[in-house]
């Protein structure tokens, strides 16, 4: 890639930084220059924020309506899916999905809310209730 | 009090550079008296590579990545350098690692981490995901804050004690575990000569014609160009995911395929000018050549990525297969290279 043609397609989703990438510079030697964004990574970022968002919705209006418990919600709004949330917090996936049942998730005891709190980095009060 | 302050204000050579890991060790490294750039490190690492893992999962889609995973590249560079020496240490306990790292700044050491993205704050909010192989160096603590040189950003930047000691011990897939290096022994110079062919035949070996195991290297690309063939069978939204998918873990998630590809090029470069090799400088341009291709694959993924059509994905994954040729072809002549 030449100097010159680095992407400067500027993102709102690098929040005003830059990322280095080497380039071919006139003189044809290589060197590091910056780069504000570049559409087809763009479009792919977005994509994933966005289905993150769907995810996030659908789980809170599951957890409104009573069908999966706020754990599931507040994973999701963490950017976490379940293989990820039972391998932090040391636990198989068929038990984490348990605890998506509103029953059991109310029966959690001080201390597993806690461990799922802090591997979410949220506190327990957060963690028990949905956002208004 | 003086003391901590006197500290915080050392200046520290911060070069930003293409990639995390390598510039990191960079920057370490020429911080402890040995120039290097972030293209040699990369080089002599023999880092170059690609891997196609369908059985490791991130976000429900499969593991891809360009170059050799953390940590395998300070241990490849420290088998290939003699007397290049690096200590690795983690932490079972928060406690204990959080006063390692504060003892090793009381000595004016600087030291490297393995981090996680999510709980750096200078990260920008779109960025913050849970991906655990951030390396980055601790170069002074002041009052609740250190002082960070991140390689891929372009200024010094600070992070909350509290944030620094979160991200060294998130869990979960390559957790750091505090895990913080630092080298132990430094060589005065390196001996390039020897050095660099080797870390050369060896990359090509790895990618091209030796390749030991179906999911890496040039078969690696193979195999992913015949999964992108069969989307059309798939969902239409996993589809989409999938080959946005890629192009995140090619462009976004450490400097991507392509952005590897220029890395190791400037290598090249780099190492025919050291080497007087108009050979080296070839291959250099060649493989520039070779990243472009990535970047046009790239192009064709992310526009699969909006919108379905079936004649498509033939295209994306003949893209694919001719990166794959263009790559057996050079690692096949590079695995010859001799002075």
């Amino acid at each position: 890639m030449k100097k010159n043609d680095t992407p400067q397609q500027t993102t709102e989703l690098f929040d005003g930084e830059t990322k280095g990438i080497y380039a071919v510079n006139e003189q044809g030697e290589y060197e590091l220059t910056r780069t504000s964004g570049w559409d087809p990574e763009t479009t792919a970022l977005t994509q994933a924020l966005e289905e993150m968002d769907r995810l996030t919705d659908d789980a809170l209006q599951r957890a409104r309506a009573g069908s999966t418990s706020p754990l599931e919600y507040h994973m999701c709004a963490r950017r976490m899916d379940l293989p990820m949330l039972a391998k932090t917090v040391g636990k198989f996936q068929w038990q984490v999905r348990r605890h998506f049942n509103c029953a059991r998730f109310n029966n959690l005891t001080t201390q597993q809310l806690e461990a799922y709190a802090q591997v979410l980095d949220i506190d327990v009060d957060t963690l028990v209730k949905l956002p208004e | 009090m003086s003391e901590i302050t006197q500290k915080s204000e050392r200046q520290f050579d911060h070069r930003p550079s293409a990639h995390c890991e390598t510039g990191a060790i960079a920057n370490l490294l020429r911080h402890n008296g040995l120039e290097i750039s972030e293209p040699m490190v990369f080089g002599l690492a023999s880092a170059l590579t690609f891997a196609y893992i369908k059985s490791i999962k991130i976000n429900g889609m499969p593991l891809i990545a360009y170059r050799m995973p953390p940590k395998l590249i300070v241990k490849f560079l420290s088998w290939r350098v003699p007397g290049l020496k690096f200590k690795f240490e983690t932490f079972k306990d928060e406690q204990t690692g959080m006063q390692a790292l504060d003892q090793q700044l009381a000595q004016n050491n600087v030291v490297g981490l393995q981090t996680s993205v999510f709980f750096l704050p200078y990260f920008p909010e779109a960025m913050r995901f849970h991906f655990n192989a951030h390396n980055l160096l601790v170069y002074a603590k002041q009052d609740d804050e250190y002082h960070i040189s991140d390689p891929v950003f372009a200024d010094l930047v600070t992070a909350k004690i509290d944030d620094v000691r979160k991200a060294r011990f998130a869990k979960g897939v390559l957790a750091p575990k505090g895990s913080m290096y630092y080298p132990s022994d430094v060589p005065n110079e390196i001996q390039y000569d020897i050095a660099i062919p080797k870390a050369i035949r060896f990359m090509a070996k790895m990618n091209g014609p030796w390749n030991p195991v179906p999911i890496s290297g040039v078969r690696g690309i193979r195999r992913m160009a015949r999964q992108i063939k069969r989307l059309d069978k798939h969902e239409q939204r996993y589809a989409r995911l999938f080959m946005g998918h890629i192009v995140r873990m090619q462009e976004e998630i450490g400097t991507g395929g392509a952005g590897f590809r220029f890395i190791y090029a400037a290598f090249l470069q780099e190492a025919g000018n050291l080497l007087n090799s108009e050979t080296l400088k070839e291959y250099s341009g060649e493989l520039t050549t070779i990243g472009d291709e990535w970047r046009d694959f790239a192009v064709l993924a992310a526009r699969l990525s909006k919108q379905r059509r079936g004649q498509d994905f033939n295209d994306a994954a003949m893209q694919l297969n001719k990166v794959g040729d263009l790559e057996l072809d050079f690692f096949r002549r590079l695995s010859k290279f001799k002075i």
